[in-house]
C-alpha cells in the first residue's frame, strides 16, 4: 500500500504499469466483477428482447426496418475502435504517453462516429417509420436493449475522453495507468455486447 | 371425525403406496400421529386437509407423504439437538480444551446419503403426479368444457358446449371430469377450490391454462382467487356447486330459458336501461358484469355475502339490497358503478333487489 | 519512508458523513437497517392487528395492500440486508486481518445510495400512497393501468437506488476477500463468515442486475409507456415473474448465507470446539449458491409452465436439502463432545437450528409441485417463508450482533436481557407463525386484508397476532439492552468470549482505525485459537512495524447518492401533472433529473480529477497509543 505514490515520484514505471499498487490491482479486479454483474444485465436485456421480438403489435416488423449496411458500418466502426484501444494499451506498456493519448483519441472519435450513426437510426426509426418506444413490446424491448448499449457507449466516449485530458494533465502514472487498463476492458466489453447485439438483433431480425 | 376419516383414506392411499415403496411402511406411525395433530382440519367444502375429489385426494397424499418423510428428518435433528445440548453443557469448573474434531468422512457421507435418498423417495410420485395434471382434458370426450374468465372481482364461467354463461357460482355434474380453460380480463389471478383441488394461475390471453377436476359428491365447495389482484383480492370467492347429472342437465335448461324481468313495466325498463347495459339475464343484456340469470337460487351475493343456507348466511334479498345501496362499502375497488349515481331511488333498489332475489331456477 | 499527506479529520456529524472506515460504516449500515427493521416491524403488527378477528375493519382494503407489500419490501431490501451488511462491514475485514476494505470510498457509496433508496421508497407513505401490488409486484397489478398513485413507481425506483447500493457493496466484498487476505490466510483457511459473505456477494453480483433490468422495465412501462407487460400491445406479464424470481430467489439464499456464516461463527466458540467439516461446509455453501440459481420457476408452479419445467424445478429445488442438511448436521456435530455455553449469542444460534430445519422441511414439501399447487399463495408459504427468513435470517443476526457486539462497540450486551431477548422473541416467532401452516392448508390465502367469520380461522388468527407481540416485546428488549450498553463504559478485552477462535478477537475491541499495527500471519485455520493453543498471547505479525497508509473521509459518496435520489424523484414525476408552473417546467422538462444525474456524474468528475493520495500513519504514532492502552 506505502509504495504508490513513491514509484510516480520516481518515474520508473514498470512493465503493467496498472498493476503495480494493490489499489491498481485491486480496480483491475474490481472491474472485472463489475463486468460480470454487466454481463448479467445484458443477459437479461437480450432474454426479454427474444421473448418480445415477435410481438409487434401492428408496428414495423425487424425485417421491415432494419438496413444492415448501416448496422454493419457501425459494427466496423466499434470493433476498429477496439482494436485501437487494444493499441492504447499496448503503447502504455511501452510507456510512450504520447502514443497512447492518440490511440485513445481515435478511440474517441470512432465511438462518436458509432453513436451517430445510432442517433441517426433511431431518429430514422422514430420518424419515417413510426417506430417509437411505445410502439410495440418489440419497439420498447428494441429500444431499451440498444439504448442501454448506447447508453454505454456514451458513458465510454466521456470517460476516455476525461481520462486523455488527465494523461495530458497528470502523465502516465501508476494512478492513471489503471484507469486506462481498466477503461479498455470497459471498452472491449461494450464492443462484445455489440456483437451480440448485431446477431441477434438485427441478423436474425433480418432472417429469422 | 375429521380424524378417523382421514386416517381410514390415508390407509387406503398407504396400501397402494407401499407396493411401490416399501419405505413407506416405517412412516405409518407417523402418519397416524401427524392425522392426530391435524383434528381440527377445517371446513369440509373449504380444507385442503379434507379433499372432496380425486385430484385434491391425490394432492394430499403426495403432501402426506411428503410431511412423514419430513417428520423422520425433524424428529432425528431434534433428538441429536437435544442429547447435545443435555450431555454436552459446560459444568462448573470444566477448563480443559475438548478434542478438536475435524470432521468425520463416513458421518458426512451418511448424512449426505440418506436426504439424497429422501428427496428421491418423495421426487418420484412428484414427478409422476406433474405430468398426471399437466395431462390436457379439455377435448376429452365425456368432459365438461369450463372456461373461466376473472375480473377483478369476480368470476365468470362459460359452457361452450352448452351455450351458457353464468357467474360467481360454478355449476357441475358429480362424478364428471371438469376441463377448464383459465384466463383473466385484467390483472393476474389464481382459481382455487381447495376441497378440490389446487390452484391455477388465469393468465391473459397467450398464456392460457387449462386445468381439470371433479367432485366425488353433491355439495357446495367454497373457491377463492389466490393471486393478489387489488384491494377486493380477499373477497373474490365463488362458489362450486357439485349437482347431480339430472340436476345439471335441467340446469342447463333453465338458463337457455327466455329471460324473466321485472313484473313492473316500469321497473322492468328501469332494469333494461341501467342493469343491462352490462350485466345479462338469459338471452338479454351485455356480458361486461357478471351475469344474473337465476341469481336468487345462487348461494351468495356478488361472492362474498353469504346467502341463507350458508353459514351465517342472510335472506338474498337482504344481500341484494345491501350490495345495490352500495357497492364499494361491500368490495372496495370493484368496478360496478353505484346504483344511486345512475340515478335509482330506494325503492327502485328495493324493486330490483325483490325481483332478483325471487329470479330463482329449478334443478 | 513515504511522504505524508495533510488531511482534513472531521468530527461529529461531518465524520460519519464523510467516512471511509468500514467499522464506521457498519455501525451507519446498522442504524439504518435497525430504522428500517423499525419501520417494517411496525406494518407487520398493523397487518396482525388488522387481521386478528373476522370482517376486522381496521384498516382500508388499500392500506393493507400498501402495508403487506411494504412490509416485505422494506423487510427482505432494507431490514435485513443492511445489517448482514454491517455484520460484514465490521467483522470481514478483520477476520481476513486486513486493515481496510479493497474499495474504501465504493464502500461508503455503497451504504448512502443504500439508505437514499431506502428513504425515498419510506416516502411513498406521505407523498401520495405506498405502492399496493405486493413485494413482487406482479404484472399487470403493478402497471399504470391497475396501480394509478405513484405508489409503484417510488418501488422501482427507490428498489433501483437501493439494489445499487447493494451491487456494489457485494462487489466490494468480493474483491476484499480475494486480494485483502493477510499472508497465509488461504481460502481454504478462511473463516465460515467470511467464506458465506463471499459466496453471498457474488450471488448478489450475478442475481441483482436481474432485478435491476426488471425495475427498468416495469418503470419504462409506467413512465414511458413502453409495451413490456402490456398485454394489448403483445407484452407478457409473465416475463416479470421469470426476471423477478431470476433475481427473486438468489436473493433468499443471500439473506440466509451470511446467517449461516454467523450460525458457524458463534457454535465452535461457545463450543470450544472447531467448525465441524469445514470442507464440506465450505462445499455446501458453493452448491446452495449455485442451485439457489437454478429453482427460481418453483415461484410459479401455478403460472401454468408445463410439466417438464415444473418436475425439473422440482428436482432441482429438492437437491437443496442434501447441501442443507449437510450444514444441520455439521453444526450439530460441532456441539457434540464440546463444552457448550449458553450465552445470548449462542442461544440464538442454538435456536436458528432446529427451527431452520422446520423452515427447511416445509421447503422442500413446497418443492413438490402438485402439492404447491394447494400450498402456493397460501398462509402455509407465508409459514416457510417467516421460519426461513425470521427463525433463520433474523435468529442468525440476532446471534451475530450479541456475539460481535463487543467487537464493535467495546461493550458486551447485557446477558440477562439478552436471554430476554430471545426467549420473547422465539416463544413469539413459534407463536406467530406455526399456526399459519394451519391455516394455510385450512384454505386461508395470502395477502387478504379480511375473512369471513365460519371458516374455523378465527382462533389461528388471534394466536397468530397474540405471538407478533410477543416478538416485538423481545425486539423492544433488545433496543433497550443497546441503549442501556451504550451508557456503559467501553473497555472489553481483545477476547470477551475467551474462546475467539478468528483473527478479530486478537485486536483490541473496538480496533482502532488501521484494525492492525502489523499485518498478521496465519498459520492455520481459526488462526488466532492456534496461536493460543501454541501458547501465544498475539499473532506472530507478518511485517515490520511502519507507516501505515489510510483513505481520505470524503463527503463525495454522501453527495452522489443525494444526486442519484433527487434524479430518481425526478424521473418518477417527469409525467406528473402539477398545479404549480414551476413544478411543471423543471419536472416535465426534465431539470430534476439533470439536475440530480449532474451532481452524480460531477462528483464521480471529482473523483477521479482529484486523486486521493490518503495520509499515513507513523510508527511513533502507533507507539504512542501503544502506550496509552
Amino acid at each position: 500500500m506505502t509504495s504508490a505514490h513513491a514509484e510516480s515520484v520516481n518515474g520508473s514505471l514498470p512493465h503493467e504499469p496498472e498493476k503495480a499498487t494493490l489499489e491498481g490491482r485491486n480496480k483491475v479486479l474490481g472491474f472485472w466483477l463489475f463486468l460480470g454483474g454487466e454481463s448479467v444485465l445484458f443477459g437479461t436485456l437480450f432474454a426479454t428482447f427474444l421473448a418480445l421480438r415477435n410481438q409487434t403489435n401492428d408496428g414495423p416488423t425487424a425485417h421491415e426496418l432494419f438496413s444492415l449496411p448501416t448496422t454493419a458500418a457501425a459494427t466496423l466502426i466499434l470493433l476498429v475502435s477496439s482494436l485501437t484501444s487494444v493499441f492504447a494499451v499496448q503503447a502504455m506498456h511501452r510507456h510512450k504517453a504520447a502514443a497512447l493519448r492518440l490511440w485513445l483519441i481515435i478511440t474517441v472519435i470512432l465511438g462518436l462516429g458509432f453513436l451517430g450513426l445510432e442517433v441517426y437510426e433511431f431518429h430514422e426509426y422514430v420518424t419515417a417509420e413510426k417506430f417509437g418506444m411505445t410502439t410495440s413490446a418489440f419497439s420498447s424491448a428494441f429500444y431499451t436493449l440498444v439504448g442501454f448499449h448506447g447508453a454505454h457507449v456514451a458513458f465510454g466516449v466521456c470517460w476516455i475522453g476525461i481520462l486523455i485530458g488527465q494523461l495530458y494533465k497528470k502523465g502516465l502514472t501508476v494512478v492513471t495507468a489503471p484507469k486506462v487498463y481498466v477503461s479498455a476492458m470497459y471498452w472491449h466489453f461494450i464492443d462484445v455486447v455489440w456483437v451480440f447485439i448485431f446477431s441477434v438483433v438485427y441478423l436474425l431480425g433480418k432472417v429469422g | 371425525m375429521c380424524f378417523q376419516r382421514s386416517l381410514r383414506k390415508w390407509k387406503k392411499w398407504g396400501r397402494s403406496m407401499m407396493k411401490r415403496w416399501q419405505a413407506v411402511k416405517r412412516l405409518l406411525p407417523l402418519l397416524a400421529v401427524f392425522s392426530l395433530l391435524l383434528a381440527g382440519c377445517g371446513r369440509e367444502d373449504l380444507s385442503v386437509l379434507r379433499p372432496q375429489g380425486p385430484v385434491a385426494q391425490e394432492q394430499l397424499g403426495l403432501m402426506k407423504l411428503a410431511i412423514s418423510i419430513m417428520i423422520v428428518v425433524l424428529v432425528i435433528v431434534f433428538a441429536i439437538a437435544a442429547y447435545v445440548l443435555v450431555k454436552f453443557r459446560r459444568r462448573k469448573g470444566q477448563n480443559g480444551v475438548p478434542e478438536q474434531v475435524e470432521g468425520n468422512f463416513k458421518l458426512e457421507i451418511i448424512w449426505t446419503v440418506i436426504p439424497l435418498v429422501l428427496v428421491i423417495i418423495l421426487a418420484v410420485p412428484t414427478v409422476q403426479q406433474i405430468f398426471a395434471f399437466g395431462d390436457d382434458h379439455y377435448n376429452d370426450k365425456d368432459a365438461v368444457q369450463v372456461k373461466v374468465t376473472s375480473h377483478q372481482y369476480w368470476w365468470e364461467f362459460e359452457y361452450p358446449q352448452y351455450g351458457v354463461k353464468t357467474a360467481q357460482t360454478l355449476v357441475i355434474p358429480t362424478g364428471k371430469k371438469i376441463a377448464f380453460e383459465l384466463k383473466t380480463a385484467d390483472v393476474l389471478h389464481s382459481f382455487w377450490v381447495p376441497s378440490l383441488s389446487g390452484k391455477m394461475d388465469t393468465n391473459p390471453d397467450g398464456t392460457i391454462n387449462r386445468f381439470s377436476f371433479s367432485a366425488d359428491k353433491e355439495g357446495v365447495y367454497r373457491g377463492k382467487c389466490a393471486e393478489l389482484c387489488g384491494p377486493s383480492h380477499g373477497f373474490m370467492e365463488f362458489k362450486v356447486k357439485a349437482v347431480n347429472g339430472d340436476s345439471f342437465n335441467n340446469w342447463v335448461t333453465a338458463m337457455k330459458a327466455p329471460a324473466v324481468l321485472p313484473e313492473d313495466p316500469a321497473l322492468a325498463e328501469t332494469f333494461k336501461k341501467q342493469c343491462l347495459s352490462c350485466h345479462a339475464v338469459g338471452d338479454q343484456g351485455g356480458p361486461v358484469g357478471p351475469n344474473l340469470t337465476g341469481i336468487g337460487s345462487r348461494e351468495s351475493v356478488a361472492g362474498i355475502l353469504l346467502n341463507e343456507g350458508q353459514d351465517g348466511g342472510k335472506p338474498v334479498k337482504e344481500n341484494l339490497k345491501e350490495w345495490l345501496m352500495d357497492p364499494q362499502a361491500v368490495k372496495p375497488g370493484n368496478k360496478m358503478p353505484n346504483p344511486k349515481d345512475l340515478g335509482l331511488t330506494d325503492e327502485q333498489i328495493d324493486g330490483i333487489a325483490d325481483y332478483l332475489a325471487n329470479y330463482k331456477l329449478n334443478y | 519512508m513515504a511522504h505524508a499527506h495533510s488531511v482534513k479529520r472531521h468530527t461529529g456529524l461531518m465524520d460519519w458523513l464523510t467516512t471511509v472506515d468500514h467499522k464506521k460504516i457498519a455501525i451507519l449500515y446498522l442504524l439504518a437497517g435497525g430504522l428500517f427493521f423499525g419501520f417494517g416491524g411496525v406494518e407487520a403488527l398493523l397487518i396482525r392487528l388488522q387481521l386478528i378477528k373476522p370482517m376486522n375493519d381496521l384498516v382500508s382494503a388499500q392500506t393493507f395492500n400498501e402495508l403487506i407489500t411494504m412490509h416485505g419490501t422494506t423487510m427482505i431490501f432494507l431490514g435485513v440486508m443492511p445489517v448482514i451488511f454491517a455484520l460484514m462491514n465490521a467483522v470481514i475485514p478483520l477476520q481476513i486481518g486486513a486493515r481496510d476494505v479493497a474499495f474504501p470510498f465504493v464502500n461508503a457509496l455503497g451504504f448512502w445510495t443504500f439508505l437514499f433508496g431506502g428513504i425515498l421508497l419510506n416516502l411513498s407513505w406521505i407523498m401520495g400512497g405506498a405502492p399496493d401490488a405486493g413485494w413482487t409486484a406482479y404484472t399487470p397489478l403493478s402497471t399504470s393501468t391497475y396501480s394509478t398513485t405513484h405508489g409503484v413507481d417510488f418501488y422501482t425506483v427507490g428498489l433501483q437506488i437501493a439494489g445499487l447500493g447493494t451491487l456494489i457493496g457485494g462487489i466490494n466484498f468480493l474483491a476484499t476477500i480475494i486480494t485483502m487476505r493477510a499472508p497465509g490466510m488461504s481460502f481454504m483457511r478462511m473463516p465460515m463468515f467470511t467464506w458465506t459473505s463471499f459466496i453471498t456477494s457474488a450471488m448478489i453480483l450475478f442475481a441483482f442486475p436481474a432485478i435491476t433490468v426488471g425495475l427498468v422495465l416495469l418503470s419504462f412501462d409506467r413512465i414511458l409507456g413502453a409495451n413490456f407487460f402490456e398485454v394489448s400491445n403483445g407484452g407478457n406479464p409473465v416475463l416479470w415473474q421469470h426476471i423477478f424470481w431470476i433475481f427473486g430467489h438468489p436473493e433468499v439464499y443471500i439473506l440466509i448465507l451470511p446467517a449461516f456464516g454467523v450460525i458457524s461463527e458463534v457454535i465452535p466458540t461457545f463450543a470450544r470446539k472447531r467448525l465441524f467439516g469445514y470442507s464440506s461446509m465450505v462445499f455446501a455453501t458453493i452448491l446452495i449458491a449455485f442451485l439457489g440459481f437454478m429453482v427460481w420457476a418453483h415461484h410459479m408452479f401455478t403460472t401454468g409452465l408445463g410439466p417438464i419445467a415444473n418436475a425439473l424445478f422440482s428436482i432441482a429445488t429438492m437437491l437443496i436439502a442434501v447441501p442443507t442438511g449437510i450444514k444441520i448436521f455439521n453444526w450439530l456435530f460441532t456441539m457434540w463432545g464440546g463444552q457448550i455455553r449458553f450465552t445470548s449469542a449462542n442461544l440464538f444460534a442454538i435456536g436458528f437450528v432446529p427451527t431452520f430445519v422446520m423452515g427447511g422441511v416445509t421447503g422442500v414439501m413446497l418443492a413438490s409441485a402438485p402439492a404447491d399447487y394447494q400450498f402456493h399463495d397460501t398462509y402455509f408459504v407465508v409459514a416457510h417463508f417467516h421460519y426461513v427468513i425470521v427463525g433463520g435470517l433474523v435468529f442468525g443476526l440476532f446471534a451475530g450482533l450479541h456475539y460481535w457486539w463487543p467487537k464493535m462497540f467495546g461493550r458486551v450486551l447485557n446477558e440477562t436481557i439478552g436471554k430476554w431477548t430471545f426467549w420473547f422473541f422465539a416463544i413469539g416467532f413459534h407463536l406467530t407463525f406455526f399456526v399459519q401452516h394451519f391455516l394455510g392448508l385450512m384454505g386461508m390465502q395470502r395477502r387478504i386484508f379480511t375473512y369471513l367469520p365460519n371458516q374455523d380461522f378465527d382462533t389461528l388468527n388471534l394466536v397468530s397476532t397474540v405471538g407478533a407481540f410477543l416478538m416485538a416485546v423481545g425486539v423492544l428488549l433488545f433496543l433497550f439492552n443497546c441503549f442501556m450498553t451504550a451508557a456503559k463504559p467501553k473497555g472489553v478485552a481483545n477476547d470477551p468470549w475467551e474462546d475467539g477462535r478468528t483473527l478479530e478477537w486478537a485486536i483490541p475491541s473496538p480496533p482502532p482505525e488501521y484494525n492492525f499495527k502489523q499485518i498478521p500471519l496465519v498459520r492455520g485455520l481459526d488462526a488466532y485459537w492456534k496461536e493460543k493453543m501454541a501458547g501465544n498471547k498475539e499473532m506472530t505479525p507478518a511485517e515490520p512495524l511502519g507507516s501505515i497508509h489510510m483513505p481520505s473521509p470524503t463527503i463525495l459518496p454522501f453527495v452522489m447518492s443525494v444526486g442519484i435520489f433527487i434524479a430518481g424523484l425526478g424521473l418518477m414525476f417527469s409525467s406528473e401533472k402539477f398545479n404549480n408552473s414551476f413544478m411543471s417546467m423543471i419536472f416535465n422538462n426534465w431539470i430534476v433529473v439533470i439536475i440530480g444525474l449532474v451532481i452524480t456524474f460531477g462528483s464521480m468528475l471529482l473523483r477521479s480529477l482529484f486523486d486521493d493520495h490518503g495520509w499515513h500513519i507513523e510508527p511513533e504514532e502507533l507507539e504512542e497509543e501503544g502506550v496509552k492502552a
